[in-house]
């Protein structure tokens, strides 16, 4: 019985979490968005605009659902569904904190690129089901986009678990910091497992793994339609993309899972590169910090103040580059992405043997 | 070649990030308000260019080319701003006088009644061509510009200040004096 209401439970607490943060992070967005144009955001909604979400998310759950007369019902209104719950089960299998994760599977990663390349599928359905031109061609540019970078994004995690020889990430997370089992050796020559800190974490355990990290960020970047990687969305020429016929709360939902998808795509890379819930302090001597700052809640609030960073991050470019035409984000991806993964992939194969024997 | 283009497509873009990075944190601070005679006007970019309008406005002329003002008093009822105007949205109905009724502030003898004097600030065009031609110089531009309604009448501003009866008294009177005159020559 308490089984079943935690497997009620976790989900429901994801899912309001979720939906707290994509509230935060529009807001977060809008004001990163107006000071780097030296504006100043929403300031009218409540104290510097506090409330302005708030007010967006009330107009649109009481906004009527419309249906085009010439949509496909049933691919149209799944289509929110599909897109949201592709992203909402990536979250299962990712760990906030040691031993703190939904579900701890073996499979974990795997797990993550099949049900997350599921998204597209929902795109898809989206773009045609509006039977729409400006959908379905947001959606044509959706898919060759999400198809190609998968690649990328595929070949950098493979580099990377060829380090940590696991595809569960909850181990993946315990190997980079003091809890490892394993000795963890910073670039490969100095023993770190009991320093810990930053020198632990994944990123830093093999030079290549920097530039992995590079290109596992800008394919994810990619994977969830952001910008300079909008084309799908594009407003500025297909109006909405995929989600031009949405309203009210499916559009929400489309929404949610833009936002989940960012912050995922964020916390995996954090939890595979950058440490997961490991405390980015070393241990000093008689200094005990990376001791003193490991824990349950400590680890949340690590894999947060982590991951809420790279969002951060991704804002940032989003406010700062224009958007890649379709040929360059294609030439982009196969000629020098998938190229440069391939090596690291073949690096991190003989650093494997090589190095860390 | 494709390798040249992206690294250099990743130079350009960490100089924009760190371009952009420079004004978030300068957002901290507002840009002041600076004469823009003075010599660096155009040096100091940093900080929220913002002016949060009802709350806090730009200082601007006090005879700045925004909304109008009539001066009824120093009124002569000359017509002249109503000719002058492109737009045509300045109304005068005169009534004549039989004698002087007064003098303006600077010393116009006035001869009419302003029966109506009403500007459509819906239609003007904020020319300014009816203050240039004003003799007494009782039409102004004003710095108010702040004006919004629900009603577009509510945009046509009165400045006639006389009431119906009064309007109807003078034209009475003036048209005595008329059918006096007209008797008087008959005689």
């Amino acid at each position: 019985m308490g089984d079943i209401l935690l497997h009620i439970l976790v989900p429901l607490v994801i899912f309001g979490f979720i939906a707290l943060f994509t509230l935060f992070a529009v807001y977060a967005e809008r004001k990163i968005a107006g000071f780097v144009q030296d504006r100043l955001g929403p300031m009218e909604t409540g104290k510097y605009g506090l409330l302005q979400t708030f007010a967006d998310i009330l107009k649109l759950l009481q906004k009527e659902l419309i249906n085009p007369s010439a949509a496909d019902k049933i691919l149209f209104t799944v289509a929110p569904v599909v897109i949201f719950v592709a992203v909402f089960i990536g979250y299962s299998v990712v760990p906030w904190a040691p031993n703190f994760i939904p579900a701890n599977t073996n499979t974990g990663l795997f797990f993550i690129m099949a049900v997350v390349s599921i998204d597209g599928l929902g795109i898809l359905m989206a773009g045609w089901g509006s039977n729409n031109k400006y959908s379905l061609l947001g959606s044509i540019r959706a898919i060759a986009q999400m198809v190609s970078y998968e690649i990328p994004v595929g070949l950098s995690l493979i580099a990377a678990v060829m380090i940590t020889q696991t595809l569960n990430l909850n181990e993946i997370a315990f190997n980079q910091g003091i809890l490892s089992t394993e000795k963890i050796h910073f670039l490969g020559f100095w023993d770190v497992s009991e320093i810990g800190g930053i020198f632990a974490w994944n990123i830093f355990q093999a030079p290549h793994l920097i530039v992995v990290y590079v290109i596992f960020f800008v394919a994810t970047l990619a994977e969830c339609n952001r910008a300079p990687f909008d084309i799908p969305e594009a407003e500025s020429e297909l109006i909405g993309g995929f989600h031009t016929e949405y309203g009210g709360i499916r559009f929400a939902f489309v929404f949610l899972a833009e936002y989940a998808m960012m912050f995922l795509v964020a916390m995996l890379g954090v939890v595979i590169f950058l440490g997961g819930w490991n405390t980015p302090l070393p241990n000093i001597g008689a200094l005990k910090l990376a001791d003193w700052t490991t824990g349950l809640v400590w680890g949340i609030f690590w894999t947060f103040a982590k991951s809420l960073t790279i969002v951060g991050v991704q804002m940032w470019i989003r406010w700062t580059l224009p958007r890649f035409r379709a040929d360059q984000l294609m030439n982009l991806c196969w000629k020098v992405m998938i190229p440069i993964a391939f090596a690291c992939m073949a690096i991190s194969g003989l650093w494997r043997i090589l190095v860390m024997n | 070649m494709i390798l040249k283009t992206t690294i250099h497509g990743f130079a350009t873009a960490v100089k924009g990030l760190l371009l952009t990075v420079r004004h978030l944190f300068g957002a901290k601070k507002s840009r002041e308000t600076r004469d823009i005679r003075q010599a660096d006007y155009f040096e100091k970019q940093e900080g929220v260019t913002t002016v949060q309008f009802p709350h806090e406005t730009m200082p601007i002329p006090e005879v700045a080319r925004y909304q109008l003002d009539v001066e009824i008093d120093d009124c002569i009822v000359c017509d002249l701003c109503a000719k002058a105007c492109p737009v045509d949205c300045i109304t005068i109905e005169s009534i004549k006088s039989p004698e002087a009724i007064g003098k303006t502030s600077d010393g116009s003898v006035k001869r009419l009644y302003a029966a109506q004097f009403d500007i459509d600030m819906a239609k003007c065009m904020y020319c300014g061509l009816c203050t240039v031609v004003c003799p007494t110089e009782c039409i102004t531009m004003t710095n108010q510009y702040d004006r919004s309604t629900t009603k577009l009448t509510d945009l046509i501003y009165d400045f006639g200040e006389m009431t119906d009866e009064e309007i109807a008294k003078r034209s009475e009177e003036w048209t005595r004096f008329q059918a006096d005159k007209e008797a008087a020559k008959k005689k």
